[in-house]
């Protein structure tokens, strides 16, 4: 049975699983619907050109978790940033594993998206939040038919979450091909600021699909930095879809740290709503072998004197495609907008493969909008200046890797998230330098 | 010929678009709509081969099958293709030996044009073909390039006497299933320009043509065929105007170089089609496929202005199919008013050492729409391709938009591309300056702008790019508020 079929058809059974009455019945069924008439998208669609999700979809996943697994902490300890202190929510297979994780209703929440979703006294909140920004594409759709657990994440006014927030997602592979649909809701509201970290890991080789929902809701003066560690194993695919709703002189930023995965699809959107906005979108892919990642992003700018910055570097070896599709969008109101992008790429082997597709909508005149696209390789007078002082071929090439996606790395505000990512690069291009990286 | 001020001045008084006059000649037009026999009638008509007629035919019934695009950033209504007549000449059609036995209404109409054929033959060494109303009346110079062995004529003429060239390269560069307006161009062409330089002949002088829409409800579909066979070198310059209508027109043309080895093709533009009235009102749809191919060592150069034409829908493009050659591409496009614009490149780089060049330059006023749209390919065997891609887009006005969407694919790893863009609008401070010194706010946008396109004005050929300054500044007043 097609995916899509199998997927229509258990939406019915998955009701049954969860409450028909819960408030958010009427939308899932709306969602269904919607993913019925447009099902996964295709290379026929403008935004996925470059994208064949078609070798994934053929898989046959179980779409529920059907028991709980537990895992020893010991065991997947290296996928933390454990040298801090942090909240932690954590699934296994989809369903939370309260043992590993370490969640707060003190002042700020940290906890569950299906208590969100069934408790009365959250209802306000799902009425005014849940599914309010997030597109009605096909697989936004699915996943709001099918959403019931996820991080819930309510910071209220003026408050500083004492602790980075780590959102981690484990799949064992007891299934032998596993579908998982994370729903994630977080609300910041008017001067408060949040630091989040999300991960998705796969502990076998078995299949897995992931097709995540993030909606974000930064009100006035709010501070988000979310960082997102994409380094699953190669048998995983993950198709991200973020969407960020910011007031004004608000300051949102994500990282997406792209190393791992077969396919991955990162759909990330901001839409700025207020004045005084500035959105920070950063990006380093380092991908070999046959993998696939597709960052998608939208800045639609909508009021004066609002700024957006993205920068995304890729290193691309072997037989890897990656595909760069950026947009941004100046509404005529939006004067004083500063917008910029760019998006610089390395090719380091012949089978692999560039598409990158910057684009400008503006209807704004009093504007600074640039975008910026580079492809090449690594320059070969430096390659010859550090080996001819003793550096070996491959320490420099790692070595000048290293620098060209830098001033990306250097904007994470977590030190001990920055030296981990360090160590991941230093693995990715294997190689030990001998100092810390 | 001479440009001084006073002519700026008389132009810039001139609000309403200057060429929109129409000339009373009784034509000899088909029946509106378009079926197999519509199509076997126009190749019976120019009195073509069966080769022709079959091709023709070939295009057509893969036309039928397609539907029109609706990818590009234009809205508009879709044209009628059953209510188009697809063909129309003037009815006094014998060829002229002389100017003297030309129609003298239609000399009248190339003065208003400025291209007084007398004057024209002393001028600068500039060989005319003009065509109007799809078929060519009148050609220069003609003698002066057979000389060289040049073939220049219209393209029916072509298909009489070269149909030996005409059947090996027709086609060659733009297949008649490219897309649905090539296909239709391929279908119905009523006339165009042919020109054959042989092996390293360097041309002597600009080729020229210009094109003009003449009969109401008349579509337009030139087909133009430039062939630079080894070692030779060519510039043609294109320039057209048309009528004022309400009715919305038709011009689907087909442009096809080919340039052989160490060869080189120039190729300029300025287009200034009726782009409508200040509501928006008719105006022509231009629905362009213009490409070039180029083998080893061969360049192949476009250069454009656009500032007419109420749609506009145009990507001349370069294979760059031999060992380092060269495609290069510098346009301005500008729309005022209701104008809507889709234009950029295609940059297919498939030999080794290719390299390409984009300089666009889209300005906006009013509330038109500029969009640019630019493919850069490096396929996997185009070792140590280059690509430098600049797109800048000024702003008047914030009713107006500007559009890039390039996309850039790269599949070996010695390429480089480069690619930049910027959206900008004209600083308050640049006009102060200027007024202060005695420049009024017009003039000194004016300045500004043409100091905007100067990368691409420079590299018109001259007699182009006095006309291509005048008609920026024509096309932009009245945009400041």
């Amino acid at each position: 049975m097609e995916l899509k079929e199998k997927l229509v058809s258990s939406f019915l059974a998955f009701e049954n699983t969860v409450d028909v009455d819960a408030p958010i019945h009427d939308i899932r069924s709306q969602a269904i619907k919607v993913f019925e008439e447009k099902g996964f998208p295709t290379k026929k669609e403008e935004a996925w050109k470059y994208t064949s999700l078609n070798s994934i979809l053929k898989h046959d996943y179980s779409i529920f978790p059907k028991e709980e697994n537990a895992l020893d902490f010991k065991d997947i300890k290296k996928y933390f940033i454990h040298d801090i202190d942090t909240y932690k929510i954590v699934f296994i297979d989809g369903k939370y594993s309260s043992h590993l994780s370490e969640t707060t209703h003190e002042k700020i929440d940290v906890c569950l998206m299906s208590s969100a979703l069934t408790h009365e006294k959250y209802k306000p909140i799902v009425d005014n939040y849940f599914n309010k920004i997030a597109r009605q594409d096909g697989l936004t759709s699915l996943n709001t038919a099918f959403s019931r657990e996820g991080a819930y994440i309510y910071i209220p006014k003026n408050k500083l979450a004492d602790k980075p927030i780590q959102i981690i997602h484990f799949s064992t592979g007891k299934e032998s091909a596993q579908m998982l649909q994370p729903r994630n809701l977080i609300i910041v509201e008017e001067n408060s600021h949040v630091q989040i970290i999300e991960r998705h890991q796969s502990l076998t080789d078995n299949p897995v699909l992931t097709n995540s929902v993030t909606e974000i809701f930064v009100d006035k003066r709010a501070v988000v930095d979310y960082y997102k560690i994409q380094n699953d194993n190669q048998n995983a695919s993950l198709i991200d879809n973020t969407y960020i709703d910011q007031q004004s002189q608000s300051l949102a930023s994500v990282h997406t740290f792209a190393f791992g995965g077969n396919i991955t699809r990162n759909n990330l959107n901001f839409y700025q709503k207020g004045e005084g906005i500035d959105s920070v979108l950063n990006g380093i892919t380092i991908v070999e072998g046959k993998q696939h990642v597709d960052h998608n992003t939208l800045v639609h700018h909508t009021q004066p004197n609002c700024e957006s910055h993205q920068d995304y570097k890729g290193i691309f070896d072997e037989k890897a495609t990656g595909v760069f599709n950026g947009k941004i969008i100046v509404n005529k109101e939006a004067q004083k907008t500063n917008a910029f992008q760019s998006n610089n790429n390395i090719l380091l082997s012949d089978k692999a493969t560039i598409n990158s597709k910057p684009q400008l909508e503006i209807f704004a005149d009093d504007v600074k909008c640039s975008h910026g696209c580079t492809i090449g390789q690594l320059d070969d007078n430096a390659l010859f200046y550090m080996r001819s002082r003793g550096i070996g071929e491959k320490e420099a090439k790692a070595l000048l890797m290293y620098a060209f996606a830098n001033n990306v790395l250097e904007s994470v505000k977590i030190p001990q998230l920055k030296s981990r990512i360090n160590k991941l690069i230093a693995n990715k291009l294997n190689v030990n330098i001998g100092f810390d990286l | 010929m001479a440009y001084t001020e006073d002519d700026l001045k008389k132009e810039l008084e001139t609000k309403e678009y200057e060429y929109g006059f129409y000339t009373d000649i009784e034509s000899d037009t088909f029946p509106v709509g378009l079926n197999e026999d519509i199509v076997r009638a126009i190749s019976k008509k120019k009195e073509e081969p069966e080769w022709m007629t079959e091709w023709r035919l070939e295009a057509f019934r893969v036309w039928e099958k397609m539907e029109e695009p609706e990818w590009a950033n234009v809205r508009y209504e879709k044209p009628d293709f059953q209510s188009i007549s697809y063909y129309s000449a003037p009815n006094k059609k014998p060829k002229y030996n002389s100017i003297d036995e030309v129609d003298p209404e239609l000399l009248e109409t190339f003065k208003k044009l400025g291209i007084s054929l007398d004057e024209q033959k002393k001028l600068a060494g500039v060989a005319v073909d003009i065509v109007m109303d799809s078929v060519s009346v009148a050609t220069t110079f003609k003698e002066t390039l057979a000389e060289k062995g040049i073939i220049f004529c219209s393209i029916s003429e072509a298909i009489q006497e070269h149909p030996e060239l005409v059947k090996k390269y027709i086609g060659s560069v733009v297949p008649q299933k490219d897309n649905f307006y090539a296909a239709l161009n391929s279908a119905v062409f009523s006339d165009g320009s042919f020109c054959y330089i042989p092996k390293g002949v360097r041309c002597p002088m600009e080729l020229s043509t210009y094109f003009r829409i003449n009969q109401a409800g008349t579509g337009q579909f030139e087909r133009t065929l430039v062939v630079a066979d080894q070692g030779s070198y060519v510039s043609y310059l294109e320039g057209c105007t048309a009528p004022s209508r309400d009715e919305n027109q038709l011009h689907a043309a087909v442009v096809e170089l080919i340039a052989l080895d160490d060869a080189e093709i120039k190729y300029s533009t300025v287009q200034n089609w009726y782009p409508g009235n200040a509501d928006g009102k008719g105006g022509v749809y231009n629905f362009v496929t213009k490409r070039g191919i180029c083998e080893t060592n061969a360049k192949i150069s476009w250069t454009q202005v656009e500032t007419g034409s109420a749609v506009t829908w145009k990507y001349p493009s370069c294979v760059l199919k031999g060992n380092n050659s060269v495609g290069e591409f510098y346009s301005i496009a500008v729309t005022n008013n209701y104008q809507q614009a889709d234009t950029g490149t295609k940059m297919i780089h498939l030999g080794k050492n290719t390299k390409s060049t984009i300089i666009s330059k889209g300005i906006s006023a009013g509330k038109s729409q500029n969009s640019y749209r630019g493919l850069v390919q490096i396929n996997s065997r185009a070792t140590n391709a280059r690509n430098f891609s600049q797109c800048d887009s000024l702003l008047m006005g914030n009713e107006c938009g500007a559009h890039t969407f390039p996309y850039i694919e790269a599949k070996n790893k010695t390429a480089q591309i480069e690619h930049e863009a910027t959206t900008s609008k004209i600083g308050e401070d640049q006009i102060f300056y200027c007024n202060q010194r005695g420049i009024d706010t017009e003039k000194a946008i004016a300045l500004i702008v043409n100091g905007f396109s100067k990368e691409v004005l420079n590299k018109l050929p001259m007699e182009f790019a006095v006309e291509a300054q005048k008609l920026l500044e024509i096309s932009l007043e009245g945009s400041v508020g």
